[in-house]
């Protein structure tokens, strides 16, 4: 039998200017099970708390119904009160007679005010009749973290966890961490050495003690949930033995194989075994297996013959190895749009036509050319350079509806940089619009026009071709109303930032979403721009979308903190809103599992002593579920509730209409 | 009292002082805010909608409906988050489809579906909520007392 205590708060005069609090108090006490009701000015204060107290003692309350304000406003507040009263806080229910009764019902003779607030009490009421005390469902945390990919986005959420006391586990798919950001030459708007600042933290991840680095490896599986997740991850076989190869380097000097550099996106050859570049981390090679002559061919091995520590091994396999973490941060990154898009620049017909990440090698110190501009085709230094914006961004037939933010940035440092290298060189920019909205970005490009001389040109290009050496770009210049032709000796185009190719196929193994662009989607684009719908995996840098460096920064660290919130004891506190199957009528027709949008539900197996399966199961892992019901009503045979909002709570509210 | 004159007073009733009884299941992050803010900025409605908070729309059993309809609801309204908005991702998608189903299961069986009405409300969109309100209030009204399961009951 229980033993409610209803109170009904005045709220000053917000709900007694309309409703006849001292009449709803005393019809209340009318209803069975009610053996306590009261109307107070305000319940929220401490007085009012402090009396709720006293009254859930002097009547040894089992319930407490407040009528007063929306729950998302003081239901914590007055759950609280319960909790500290000494009965379960999941026994208060509110009933909300201010934002949805007196504030908007004006009738200042209170009938109106007053017949709602006596059928909202009297529901909420027979609601709380059929409340269950409820525990706040603890799971267990695995401290450890994963970081899918190394870039810089990776690799500052790395270093944040790390420092925050906790394992991370870093794995990167190419031989060396670093990515994207590696190959740039100077960064906007400082001008810093890109690898003068990155390479530090390269070496200082590879140095962590709370830091594992796994190269060259592959995420396969990832199973589990919040806090408990299994991971497969596949090291594959770099032919090199990582405890004994010291980087000295020469396997790769005498390596007689060369291949087209993918750090160096085409404008340098590589050896077949080789580091991506010379700052790699780890500084160890990897044989590059289907050009490799001896595991092809088993004709050359001049690595092994020449490597002095004896690391080369060519019977190295893939080792598929299985982690436990608690945590997963996503920071795959980006590409740029394949060349194939961009038939009418001349891309990859015509050889000075090059984008954006091929500048930046040509400017870079370390790239293949050892910081001068020399164009491709015959090494010479080029008197004028097009740079062509919006190759596939905001092009919606042609490539991507979307801005790839970056490029209007770089493009003027390009021709800064261009001209700080060649200083009677002239830049020329077709744009569509100049986006530099960021700190410091407006001022950046207004110095490459005006101080570096850059030719700001607002048109499309309509054709680019070769003619005598030169690269002819025909387009218009709309702001003077006129067609121009200008003979360049090279074309950058600003290519479309694109998502990585299997970012759809890595989503679907995480369970998280993406766009149509195969961009990750973000739980809430404003409120929770590193969360995901999946719990415990969260996401940095621009496998959510275009950014730049301090934005991956920023979402690399952002990522982390969540990371170390949830890694900072040993369970997890959820709340007990979960979904709980009935064993019993529960039927295995898995409709719930098909209706959960967290994949919250596993089907489970039900086993005699001798092992086989007598019965299937769903079950509900309180870890992923959220609460949301979608489950419950999906249940043909109404074997599964969700706590707190429960078939029969409901069932009585309908019934005390 | 016999059936037919009870039918006959609620016959009276509909043109003068019928006052529908509406019942409302929301989902709590959307809608349920919604008519908090128009609270909050002090709107005025028709009193005659009685709230079912609920995690989501998701959470709603078509069997909710049929329920307060025999408890003696003229009318129906369920309301969630805008599609693409929900806050469990695709609750709203769910309760969508089954109220299809439902519908023409209700037209079915010889309910006016005018009685159910399906709405999205933001939490933002108090006017919205307002309006909905009142709009579904006088349509109800239009439609008179839903006597098809109170006559049942006898």
């Amino acid at each position: 039998m229980s033993r409610i205590g209803v109170f009904i708060c005045q709220c000053g005069t917000n709900i007694a200017d309309t409703v006849d609090t001292e009449k709803v108090a005393e019809e209340m006490k009318k209803i069975p099970g009610v053996v306590h009701t009261q109307d107070y000015k305000f319940m929220c204060s401490s007085p009012g708390q402090k009396m709720l107290k006293e009254a859930v003692k002097k009547h040894r309350l089992d319930g407490m119904i407040v009528s007063a304000c929306s729950p998302h406003m003081h239901e914590k507040t007055f759950r609280r009160a319960c909790e500290s009263a000494g009965i379960n806080p999941y026994m208060c229910e509110i009933a909300n007679i201010r934002e949805q009764c007196s504030w908007v019902h004006h009738d200042k003779t209170k009938e109106t005010g007053t017949v709602k607030s006596l059928d909202l009490t009297r529901m909420t009421i027979e609601r709380l009749k059929k409340n269950q005390p409820l525990k706040p469902n603890k799971i267990p945390v695995n401290k450890r973290a994963l970081i899918i990919g190394g870039g810089i986005a990776g690799i500052q959420a790395a270093l944040d966890i790390a420092d925050g006391g906790r394992e991370v586990l870093l794995v990167e798919k190419t031989p060396s961490i670093g990515g994207n950001m590696a190959k740039l030459s100077e960064t906007f708007p400082t001008m810093d050495c890109s690898q003068c600042i990155l390479t530090p933290k390269m070496v200082e991840a590879e140095l962590h003690e709370n830091i594992t680095l796994m190269t060259y490896s592959e995420v396969e599986k990832i199973e589990g949930f919040i806090g408990n997740f299994r991971v497969t991850i596949r090291k594959k076989a770099r032919y090199v033995n990582e405890e004994l190869c010291t980087g000295c380097g020469d396997c790769w000097d005498k390596c007689p194989f060369k291949q087209d550099s993918e750090f160096e996106h085409g404008l340098k050859k590589r050896k077949v075994i080789y580091t991506p570049f010379p700052q790699s981390v780890p500084n160890i090679p990897v044989i590059d297996a289907p050009n490799c002559a001896m595991l092809q061919k088993g004709k050359c091995g001049v690595c092994a013959k020449v490597c002095g520590p004896k690391a080369v091994d060519f019977e190295q396999k893939d080792i598929v190895v299985e982690e436990k973490v608690g945590a997963i941060v996503v920071a795959t990154g980006y590409d740029l749009m394949p060349n194939e898009h961009f038939g009418e620049y001349g891309y990859g017909r015509i050889k000075d036509v090059i984008n954006g990440l091929q500048f930046e090698r040509l400017a870079s110190s370390s790239g293949p050319t050892g910081g001068k501009i020399l164009r491709p085709s015959d090494g010479k230094e080029p008197q004028s350079i097009v740079f062509i914006q919006c190759a596939g961004s905001r092009d919606e037939k042609k490539g991507v509806s979307y801005c790839s933010k970056i490029c209007c940035m770089y493009t003027a440092k390009h021709t800064m940089l261009y001209r700080h290298k060649v200083h009677d060189g002239q830049s020329y920019v077709f744009y569509m619009d100049i986006r530099s909205g960021g700190k410091r970005y407006e001022e950046f490009v207004r110095g490459a026009i005006e101080k570096d001389g850059a030719m700001y040109l607002r048109g499309r290009v309509s054709r680019v071709y070769e003619k005598d050496g030169k690269v002819i770009v025909q387009g218009a210049d709309t702001l003077s109303d006129s067609q121009v032709e200008i003979e360049a000796d090279m074309v950058v185009l600003a290519t479309a930032l694109v998502s990585r190719p299997g970012a759809d196929t890595l989503a679907q193994k995480l369970g998280i979403g993406y766009d149509k662009h195969k961009f990750y989607n973000e739980y809430h684009p404003k409120l929770k721009p590193v969360e995901t719908v999946t719990a415990g995996i969260f996401l940095a840098g621009t496998c959510l979308g275009p950014m730049d460096v301090p934005e991956s920064v920023a979402q690399g660290s952002a990522a982390a903190s969540k990371v170390l919130v949830l890694t900072s004891s040993d369970e997890m506190i959820k709340d007990p809103t979960t979904a709980i199957v009935n064993d019993f009528t529960c039927n295995a027709c898995w409709d719930c599992v098909v209706a959960c949008p967290y994949s919250a539900i596993e089907k489970t197996d039900i086993k005699d002593r001798e092992g086989n399966v007598i019965r299937r199961l769903a079950h509900v892992n309180d870890g992923v579920c959220t609460g949301c019901g979608t489950c419950v009503a999906a249940c043909r045979s109404k074997a599964i509730d969700l706590k707190g909002y429960t078939d029969e709570q409901v069932y009585a509210a309908i019934n005390a209409f | 009292m016999s059936q037919e004159n009870t039918e006959e007073t609620q016959a009276t009733e509909t043109t003068e002082t019928f006052e529908p009884k509406i019942m409302a299941f929301v989902c709590n992050w959307c809608t349920y805010a919604g008519a908090d803010l128009a609270g909050t900025s002090r709107m005025e409605y028709r009193p005659n909608v009685r709230i079912i908070k609920l995690p989501c729309t998701g959470r709603i059993d078509p069997l909710f409906i049929i329920k307060a309809f025999e408890n003696g609801a003229d009318g129906v309204l369920v309301s969630g988050c805008h599609p693409g908005d929900c806050h469990y991702t695709a609750g709203n998608y769910h309760a969508k489809r089954r109220w299809i189903a439902f519908r023409s299961l209700m037209e079915f069986t010889g309910i006016d579906t005018r009685r159910l009405q399906f709405s999205w409300i933001s939490a933002s969109e108090a006017l919205k909520w307002v309006d909905l309100i009142n709009n579904v209030t006088d349509e109800i009204k239009a439609l008179g007392p839903f006597m098809d399961f109170k006559n049942l009951k006898g």
